[in-house]
């Protein structure tokens, strides 16, 4: 309501903005109808009751206007002035003119009760001419209150952040929290654990607490235990007497130093460091033995103070009084000494003295036996020198420049005749080295060439031999084929051979065995095959394959040779109660030409269905188009190659090597339904999803106590329980769990 | 070791109070973890050199106290410490596919929540295998076995002479049921093992509780009996007869005849998935559902006569073998055969597959025996029987029976090893017509021409019964309650697939080729749009032009609403593209903090 109300009171106020512009063109008349307003004004005060009238009438017409849809322009009392309205406003003065600082300032000369200094700054602000940045509009000042409050909550909420996803983590979470955790405790923990309740416990606690009396182990009270701290006077006046001794010491040691210090002698100053260096030399080597870790750190601080040095330009010439003295120095000998002097100081603080500390610490460590202890560090300068690395030596390796010279030597050689006798001697070497490695470089060689023709060969050979084996059976078991008619069952073997032998090149076979049969072929798949050129167009690739294929296949031959077994007893009754002799008589029938179109015919049928697997070629072109069509013309060989589309090969068959399987290549769908096609939230790949399923959770194949962890619930709530949110103090405990967590975990 | 004492006093003071005995034990727990503490401390501050050196020795002390305590007899220790260990090969026993390699898990890839996840479920499959193998201790029976004399072959030894030798009540379990009358027995044991199911060729049908030798049931059906069957309890069984299909129960009262199943001459009763597999003389394969009583598939082999015919107890998956020489595998989901193997020369007499669903055994008219390894379909073995095997069984512990003729020839580790000799060998009066092993006994069950046999043959059963499986000992009230358990864990058939795991696969095809799937489960495309047609009209409005002019609109309709789609994706598309230009216009435009280097 507020609002609405806000509202019109601004709808008001840019009405009446809009009558003060349309007053501003004619003000003259305004003035005048005003006037007229004023002359009026009398006769209304004077006729209140009709002015009611008015009103009333006014708002009948209102309600009139409402009631005809369209919403009329309601004019309100008035308070300000505008050009409709004159009955009851006031005239403003000096209206349309824009309100000025100085109008509302100048009142203030007038008066007495202002201090100067108020007015002073009032007139400075009136003389400054800027303005003042007016506010933000409420929207940004709210968005802007806004964000810093979301940032601040945003903050104070993050703090939880390590809780939830310790929480989101867990395998399972225990309503409400801080349980205790049910069962029998140990009666100790009771009994520490134990609180006075009662109130007569509670007194006698704070009794006991007040008077400073022990609660838990009644050995000695604080201020018997105090007491037997306490000294006797003796022992308290030796004491002071010690202090007292140290203090005078101290103050004479300090009254000594501040004497020496204010020599100005350098003789006495030089001599003072000699021995202080010396003695600190004899500190340093007696240190090196015996606390081997704090003649490191001193190193270290020698180190630094070196490294000082060589930064500063404290003793170098670059200094205001060194560059006066190098002026001075053509003329003046101190001058020159003292430049050199300092240089040398230089030179001697930069000089690097560690190396032969640190050989003579290692040395020292070796002789004292415990070389396991030395720190790792300390060889770190000297041993961790990479021999490989030229520039980590130091100097260039020998073996580098050697080849340099050698290598310029011959460049030199075959333009020079002329040479000196070292440099013969060098490219005699280079001259015997190439050699050698000619030499063995066309060994290795010769002998790698060896084992490759030795096995090219053996392989040549191998794969002669095997041809004409492989000729050899087929020959024959074609020809036992056809004398015996492969009737008896001692050529079993040679049969299954030949199944195998069949298996890989049976196209070639049935093309010998049956003539009729590949005729009918080659008829039904008269198209298919110029498009699917066999195997029989890049020969020598599939001739190996099939080697290959071969002696696999002969291999599972030789294991699979029928064993005989031996039966202790022969049957009596053979099948003679069989009541089918028929069925009988049939099979006897099959069994004497068993083998001869089994196998061809179960070919056959593998063959088409690779060959209903294979995708077909899509022949998309249109006869007439482009050219001429009509009975009897076929559309050009270019067309037809150009819109057929071959599709993908399908992926390799399961019983791509299995001759004797034909495994169905169709998806089954029912299972599919049953099985996952998303996977689950976290997990990104199939395996490691299928991993995690892996063992069966059901009681039929898991004991008692695996189903009971396996399918344990996330949340557990206590029946009846309240479950409060989590506080503050859970959060610090959380925090400090963790980083022990953390800590165990890098410890682990 | 009073050395080591004094070292340990003198040098470290800081552990000097924890040598002499607490006078809590609680208390030492404290000293303890606070000495842990101390432990972590040190190792975070490994970098200083001395510090390490203290914290060495500290751990060396340690060691020397642990080394020290139990010479000293204040604690006895466990000469046995930490869980007992678990053989190797029984834990293999229990393995459910490789862990994953550290390889395929890149482990900086994956997220924590994943990490977690992966590492709980190895947890828990990791105890899931141990605990089985601990628990394999609770199997106590073994197998037995037979054992000739030297230079006595096994095989010779005699039916009586083993049942004379062993106790009363196996000895009993050898018998001859003498039934001469109705003609070859085919025969069936129970789940259990408990109840023989026998069918005369000539109409006899008989139940038994063979272990008591109490007759149950018996009843001539007055026609010819092609195969019999128990479902899954001792309280039904199947029937196949000359024409139709019948179902009775144990009192042989007929239940159903079910005229869906005709010709039907060979049968297998999946248990787990309450599925009646008949093969019929019409080269159809059906499945019937006991448990509803629906047919779930009828597949049409075109391969004519099916007389051959066993299951895989690992995948369900039937075998079927046929006179073409191949053995085809089929589930009931698919209307064409898994694999079609080729095994023998001649026709395939009888098939046979192991428990575990590793091992094929065919015979084949060839007089071979051949074994196959049946996950990789390769063959393993051939061997050449003179009279060739009618009938093959497969016992629980892998012994196979072969029947030729009037003889029936048991023979050990054929699968694994070459075999030159039977295990065990037995002559029957007439010729051998149905065969089985009976399961947790050590009983092979011969229906021949004159009547059953049952043969003993030690080491042929699992020793150990599965209690909530199979029990053969349960009461009617257990049986009751197994029925109901085992009709709620009742599995699809589905979900028979070659691989029994395939379930636990992520199915990686495509949407189209799920809707596919989908469409050809359900019949019809769920999502496919309803084709319009147009309403009739009267007054002359339904004329073929009007007609054809509505469905032009609507057509029209259809396509603008495409159009206007495509359109207004279009425009999004180039509006988002452009807020991206933008945005990296702007990026290009910010100044970076290394453009000072940039000339």
């Amino acid at each position: 309501m507020a609002k609405v109300s806000k509202k019109k009171a601004s709808k008001k106020k840019t009405r009446s903005g809009g009558a003060e512009q349309s007053n501003e063109g004619h003000p003259d008349v305004v003035y005048d109808d005003e006037k007229e307003e004023d002359a009026t004004d009398e006769d209304i005060t004077v006729e209140d009751e009709d002015e009611h009238d008015e009103r009333k009438r006014q708002k009948l017409l209102e309600a009139i206007g409402t009631l005809s849809g369209k919403r009329k322009k309601t004019l309100g009392e008035r308070s300000e002035a505008a050009v409709h309205m004159s009955e009851f406003t006031v005239n403003a003065e000096g209206e349309g003119d824009k309100v000025d600082l100085s109008d509302l300032i100048g009142s203030i000369e007038k008066t007495p009760g202002l201090s100067g200094k108020s007015k002073k700054r009032l007139k400075n602000l009136e003389q400054s001419r800027k303005t003042i940045e007016c506010p933000l509009s409420k929207q940004e000042s709210e968005r802007i209150r806004r964000d810093l409050a979301f940032q601040k909550v945003s903050k104070e909420v993050s703090h939880w952040k390590s809780v939830i996803r310790q929480n989101e983590r867990a395998e399972q979470l225990v309503f409400p929290l801080n349980q205790e955790p049910s069962g029998p405790k140990p009666i100790e923990r009771v009994v520490m654990g134990w609180k006075a309740q009662t109130p007569l416990e509670q007194e006698v606690f704070t009794l006991l607490s007040a008077n400073k009396q022990p609660i838990n182990d009644p050995i000695l009270t604080p201020t018997e235990e105090a007491s037997m701290k306490a000294m006797s006077l003796e022992e308290a006046k030796v004491r002071r007497a010690e202090l007292q001794k140290a203090r005078a010491l101290q103050s004479y040691y300090e009254a000594k130093a501040r004497r020496q210090k204010k020599i100005k002698s350098k003789k006495y100053h030089k001599v003072l460091n000699k021995a202080k260096s010396k003695d600190f030399q004899k500190q340093f080597d007696e240190m090196v033995k015996r606390d081997p870790a704090a003649a490191l750190e001193e190193l270290n601080k020698m180190e630094m103070a070196r490294m000082q040095e060589r930064m500063s330009l404290k003793h170098q010439n670059s200094s205001k009084w060194a560059r006066s003295k190098a002026i001075m120095a053509k003329y003046d000998e101190g001058a020159r000494k003292a430049i050199q002097q300092q240089l040398e100081v230089n030179k001697d603080l930069t000089q690097k003295l560690v190396t032969s500390l640190n050989k003579e610490e290692e040395e020292t460590m070796e002789e004292d036996g415990n070389a396991d202890v030395v720190p790792d560090f300390v060889n770190d300068a000297e041993q961790g020198l990479d021999f490989s690395n030229p520039w980590m030596t130091g100097k260039l390796s020998q073996d580098c420049v050697e080849k340099e010279t050698s290598n310029a030597v011959t460049i030199r050689a075959e333009e020079n005749v002329a040479e000196e006798e070292e440099v013969e001697e060098t490219e005699e070497e280079v001259l015997l080295r190439e050699f050698d490695s000619r030499r063995k470089r066309r060994q290795a060689q010769e002998a790698d060439a060896a084992v490759i023709l030795t096995e090219e060969e053996e392989e040549e050979n191998k794969d002669a031999s095997d041809k004409e084996e492989e000729e050899l059976s087929e020959f024959t078991s074609l020809f036992k084929g056809i004398a015996e008619g492969c009737g008896e069952a001692d050529t079993a073997a040679e049969l299954e051979k030949e199944l195998k032998i069949r298996c890989l090149e049976d196209e070639e076979l049935l093309t010998q065995d049956k003539e009729a049969e590949e005729e009918e072929e080659a008829t039904d798949k008269g198209p298919v095959v110029p498009q699917h050129p066999p195997a029989t167009e890049n020969g020598q690739k599939t001739g190996k394959s099939r080697k290959r294929r071969k002696g696999i296949e002969l291999k599972q031959v030789l294991t699979k040779g029928a064993q005989v077994l031996q039966v202790p007893f022969a049957p009596t009754i053979e099948d003679a109660e069989d009541s089918e002799g028929k069925l009988d008589q049939r099979g006897l029938i099959k069994e004497a030409f068993a083998g001869d179109d089994i196998i061809s015919d179960f070919l056959k049928e593998k063959r088409k269905q690779e060959d209903a697997g294979k995708p077909k070629v899509v022949d998309l072109t249109l006869p007439g188009w482009g050219e001429w069509g009509g009975g009897g013309l076929q559309p050009s060989c270019r067309k037809r190659k150009k819109f057929r589309r071959k599709m993908t090969p399908p992926p390799p068959r399961k019983d791509q090597h299995l001759p004797g399987v034909i495994i169905s290549e169709k998806r089954s769908s029912s299972i599919r339904l049953h099985q996952v096609n998303a996977l689950p939230f976290p997990f990104e790949s199939p395996s490691v999803f299928e991993n995690t399923i892996r063992s069966a959770l059901g009681r039929t194949w898991n004991t008692e106590r695996t189903v009971k962890k396996v399918t344990k619930p996330k949340v557990v709530t206590k029946l009846g329980a309240i479950i409060e949110p989590m506080t503050r103090e859970e959060l610090v405990k959380d925090k400090n769990r963790a980083s022990a967590g953390s800590s165990s975990s890098v410890k682990s | 070791i009073t050395k080591y004492v004094i070292v340990t006093s003198s040098n470290l003071p800081l552990f000097a109070p924890i040598l002499q005995p607490p006078a809590r034990y609680w208390q030492e727990l404290q000293e303890e973890e606070r000495k842990d503490e101390n432990k972590v401390k040190n190792d975070a501050e490994q970098s200083k050199e001395a510090q390490q050196q203290e914290e060495d020795e500290t751990q060396k002390a340690k060691k020397r106290k642990q080394d020290q305590s139990p010479s000293d007899g204040e604690k006895k220790s466990d000469p046995f410490p930490g869980p007992a260990p678990i053989p190797e090969d029984r834990l293999q026993k229990f393995k459910r596919k490789d862990k994953l390699k550290k390889v395929t898990l890149v482990f900086h890839l994956i997220s924590l929540f994943l990490r977690d996840i992966i590492a709980r479920s190895e947890d828990a499959s990791e105890m899931a295998q141990k605990q089985a193998a601990r628990f394999d201790l609770l199997l106590p029976e073994e197998a037995g076995f037979l054992e000739g004399d030297e230079d006595e072959d096994t095989c010779m030894i005699s039916q009586e002479d083993i049942a004379e030798a062993v106790d009363i009540t196996s000895g009993a379990k050898y018998f001859n049921l003498k039934l001469s009358q109705f003609g070859p027995y085919r025969l069936d044991y129970s789940k259990t093992g408990r109840h023989l199911l026998l069918g005369g060729r000539r109409g006899h049908v008989a139940c038994i509780d063979w272990t008591s030798k109490q007759l149950m049931c018996e009843i001539n059906v007055m026609e010819s009996v092609n195969d019999v069957k128990w479902l899954h309890s001792e309280a039904m069984y199947a029937v196949a007869q000359k024409k139709w299909l019948y179902i009775y129960d144990s009192n042989g009262i007929e239940l159903h005849c079910i005229r869906k199943f005709n010709d039907v001459l060979r049968m297998q009763f999946l248990p787990y998935h309450f599925l009646l597999a008949t093969a019929s003389a019409t080269s159809f394969l059906q499945y019937l559902d006991v448990s509803v009583g629906k047919e779930v598939a009828a597949i049409c082999t075109k391969t004519g006569r099916l007389d051959v015919m066993c299951q895989n107890p690992h995948n369900a998956i039937i075998h079927l073998g046929h006179a073409n020489g191949t053995v085809t595998l089929w589930s009931p989901n698919q209307k064409e055969a898994l694999v079609k193997m080729l095994c023998h020369q001649g026709g395939v007499r009888s098939v046979a597959v192991d428990k575990t669903g590793t091992y094929m055994v065919t015979s084949g008219m060839d007089k071979k025996l051949k074994v196959y390894d049946i996950r990789a379909f390769k063959p393993l073995k051939s061997y050449f029987l003179p009279a060739g095997a009618a009938c093959l069984s497969l016992s629980q512990r892998g012994l196979l029976s072969a029947a030729t003729g009037d003889v029936v020839q048991v023979y050990k580790d054929v699968c694994s090893m070459p075999v030159t000799k039977p295990y065990m060998a037995h002559r029957l009066r007439g010729t051998v017509w149905g065969l089985h092993f009976c399961p947790f006994e050590d009983v092979l069950g011969v229906g021949h021409g004159d009547g059953f046999t049952s043969m003993l043959v030690p080491g042929a059963g699992e020793p150990n019964f599965d209690g909530l499986d199979a029990n053969p000992y349960r009461s009617a009230k257990q049986r009751q309650e197994w029925e109901v358990k085992a009709l709620m864990e009742k599995i699809q058939p589905d979900l028979i697939s070659l691989d029994p795991t395939e379930l636990a696969q992520v199915d990686q095809a495509t949407w189209e080729q799920r809707h596919q799937d989908r469409v050809e489960v359900l019949g019809f495309d769920p999502l496919a749009k309803e084709k319009f047609v147009p309403k009739y009209k009267k007054k002359g409005r339904s004329s073929a032009g009007a007609i054809e002019r509505r469905k032009k609109q609507v057509a029209h309709e259809e396509q603008r609403d495409v159009i206007r789609k495509s359109v207004e994706d279009k425009v999004k598309m180039e509006k988002e593209r452009k807020e991206r230009e933008r945005k990296k216009a702007a990026l290009s435009t910010q100044k970076s903090a290394l453009d000072r280097f940039k000339k």
